[in-house]
C-alpha cells in the first residue's frame, strides 16, 4: 500500500514537473517568436514537412471517416426514413468534432513523434549544446518554426480533412443510398453555419500548439541514449493524445455554454 | 585569460565539481586529464555557459561570464569555439552549412561568400572537396575535423576540445594532435583540451592539470606530470589497475 501511494506521489510530481516545463517552454517560445532575426525558410520547410507531407494520410483517414460516418448514420436514418439528413450529420460531425480531433491525432502520431525523435537525437548527440555554443538559442532555432508551422498547418489540414470526409459521405450516399448529388451538396452546406466551422478550427489551433510544445519539450529533455529517445517519443505521443482529448472536452464545453 | 574560481556543481547528491580553481593563460594550451565521468566535460560546458554552476564563477578576460545577459553572453560565445566529443555536426545540414552555420545565421554574406570562408576553414584542418557531403557520409576522424573547422569559422580566441582523439584510430588521433598544435601556433589561440589519452596530452599541452574528485589535484608541464611523485597522478598516467584511485573506489 505504501509503495502504491509513493508510486502515485512520484507520478503526480512528474506530471506537475511536466506541466511546469511545458508552460515555461510555451512562454519562452512566445518570447522568441517576436525576437528577430526571422527566418522564413525554416518555417516554410516545417510547413512542408508537417503539412504537405501529411496530406496522403489525412486524405485517407478523412475519406474513410466520412464514408463510415455516412454508413453508420444511414443505419439509423433508414429506420426513420430520413436519409436526407445523413449529409447534415456527416457535415456537422466532421466539422465540429471528428475532423479536428482525428487530424490532430494523426499529426501528433506522425509529426509529433518525428519532432521528438529528431530533437531528442540532437540532444543526446550534443547537437543542441553545439547550437548554444554557436550563439543560437535552441528554442528560437528548433521550437519556434515547429510551433508556428503546426499552429498554422493544423487548421488548414483540418479544413482539407473535413472536405475530403464530406466527399466520402457523398460517395456513399450518392452511389449506395440513391441520394441526389445536388441534394447532398445542398443539405451539407445548408446545415453548416460559421460557428460549426470556427469552433472546430479554433480547437485545432490549440491542438497544434499542444503537439508542438509537448513534442519539443520531450525532445529537449531526453536523458540517456537511443533508449531515452525511444521512451521520450512514446511518452510524447501518449501525453499529446491525452492532452488533445482533455483540451477537446474543455473547448467543446466552453463553446457549448458560452457561444450560443 | 580564463580564471575559474571556486566552481561547484552537483547533480542530485553527486558533487561533480567541488570548489574547483584553475587559470589558463592567454595563448596557452592546457590539457585537463582525468578518468571518464570525473567532470571534465562538465567543466568545459560551464566555460561555454551550457551549464550554470551552483557556486563559484568563471572570468574570461576579466569578465564574470555569469553576470552577462543572454545577448552579451552570445557575443562572448562567438569568441569561443568548441569541438564536441562526437563532433555534434547537425545531421540535417551539409558540411558547408555546418561549418558556415554562424555566418549563414548572423551575417549578411551571400552563400557564395560563405562557401569561400568554409573552404578556407576546411583547408585549415586539411579537408578539401567535401563541402557538399552530409555528416553521415564522413568517417569519425573527418567528423571531428569538420567540427574543428566549424569552430574555426568564426576565428575564435579560445578553442575547447572535448576528447578530441577518442574513438579514432591512432594515426587519425596523431593527425588531430598535430592539427591542435598547428592551429595553436598559427592562430595563437588559447586552447583547453579535455582528454584521458596521455599520448595526446603530452603532445599538445603547455600545461597539464589533473581533475580528481571535483578538484584540480595536480598541475604542471608535461615533464613535471610525467615524473610526478603524486601516487594518484602516477596511477592515472601509467594506467595501472592498482593504486590509490581504484582502492578508494573499492572502499
Amino acid at each position: 500500500m505504501n509503495n502504491q501511494i509513493r508510486n502515485l506521489g512520484q507520478r503526480l510530481i512528474a506530471f506537475i514537473k511536466f506541466i511546469d516545463g511545458v508552460s515555461r517552454l510555451a512562454l519562452e517560445t512566445t518570447f522568441w517568436i517576436f525576437l528577430p532575426p526571422f527566418k522564413k525558410q525554416r518555417f516554410f520547410y516545417q510547413c512542408k514537412k508537417i503539412g504537405v507531407d501529411s496530406l496522403p494520410i489525412v486524405s485517407l483517414v478523412g475519406l474513410f471517416t466520412g464514408m463510415i460516418l455516412a454508413l453508420q448514420t444511414a443505419y439509423l436514418m433508414k429506420k426513420l426514413s430520413s436519409e436526407i439528413y445523413i449529409a447534415s450529420i456527416v457535415a456537422l460531425s466532421l466539422t465540429r468534432e471528428l475532423g479536428p480531433v482525428l487530424t490532430a491525432l494523426i499529426v501528433a502520431g506522425r509529426s509529433g513523434a518525428a519532432i521528438t525523435a529528431e530533437i531528442g537525437t540532437m540532444t543526446v548527440t550534443e547537437q543542441v549544446d553545439a547550437l548554444r555554443t554557436l550563439g543560437t538559442n535552441p528554442v528560437k532555432y528548433l521550437v519556434v518554426p515547429r510551433f508556428l508551422s503546426l499552429t498554422f498547418m493544423l487548421p488548414i489540414l483540418t479544413i482539407y480533412s473535413d472536405l475530403v470526409g464530406m466527399f466520402g459521405g457523398y460517395l456513399i450516399c450518392v452511389n449506395r443510398l440513391a441520394i441526389q448529388p445536388n441534394m447532398y451538396i445542398y443539405t451539407t452546406f445548408d446545415t453548416l453555419v460559421n460557428k460549426d466551422v470556427f469552433t472546430g478550427l479554433i480547437k485545432t489551433i490549440f491542438f497544434g500548439m499542444i503537439i508542438a510544445l509537448v513534442a519539443c519539450y520531450e525532445g529537449l529533455n531526453v536523458e540517456g541514449g537511443a533508449e531515452g529517445v525511444g521512451k521520450s517519443t512514446t511518452s510524447s505521443v501518449v501525453k499529446t493524445f491525452i492532452l488533445i482529448i482533455i483540451a477537446d472536452c474543455f473547448f467543446t464545453a466552453l463553446f457549448y455554454f458560452f457561444w450560443h | 585569460m580564463i580564471e575559474i574560481v571556486g566552481l561547484t556543481k552537483k547533480f542530485g547528491d553527486n558533487v561533480v565539481l567541488d570548489e574547483l580553481n584553475l587559470s589558463i593563460e592567454k595563448g596557452e594550451t592546457k590539457v585537463i586529464i582525468g578518468r571518464s565521468g570525473c567532470g571534465k566535460s562538465v567543466l568545459l560546458k560551464h566555460i561555454v555557459g551550457i551549464l550554470k554552476p551552483d557556486k563559484g564563477t568563471i572570468y574570461i578576460d576579466g569578465q564574470d561570464i555569469y553576470k552577462l545577459n543572454e545577448k552579451e553572453f552570445n557575443k562572448l560565445r562567438l569568441k569561443i569555439g568548441m569541438v564536441f566529443q562526437g563532433g555534434a555536426l547537425f545531421d540535417s545540414l551539409s558540411v558547408w552549412e555546418n561549418v558556415g552555420f554562424i555566418l549563414k545565421e548572423y551575417s549578411s554574406l551571400s552563400d557564395k561568400e560563405i562557401r569561400e570562408r568554409v573552404k578556407e576553414s576546411l583547408a585549415l584542418v586539411n579537408l578539401y572537396g567535401i563541402e557538399d557531403k552530409m555528416p553521415s557520409e564522413l568517417s569519425g576522424g573527418m567528423k571531428k575535423r569538420v567540427a574543428l573547422a566549424r569552430a574555426l569559422c568564426i576565428r575564435p580566441q579560445i578553442i575547447l576540445y572535448d576528447e578530441p582523439t577518442t574513438g579514432v584510430d591512432p594515426i587519425t588521433a596523431d593527425i588531430i594532435n598535430e592539427l591542435i598544435d598547428e592551429l595553436h601556433d598559427r592562430l595563437n589561440v588559447t586552447s583547453i583540451v579535455v582528454t584521458h589519452d596521455m599520448k595526446s596530452a603530452y603532445k599538445v599541452a603547455d600545461k597539464i592539470a589533473m581533475l580528481y574528485q571535483g578538484k584540480i589535484i595536480a598541475e604542471g608541464t608535461p615533464d613535471e606530470i610525467r615524473y610526478t611523485h603524486d601516487p594518484i597522478v602516477h596511477q592515472f598516467i601509467t594506467g595501472a589497475a592498482k593504486g590509490p584511485i581504484t582502492s578508494i573506489l573499492k572502499t
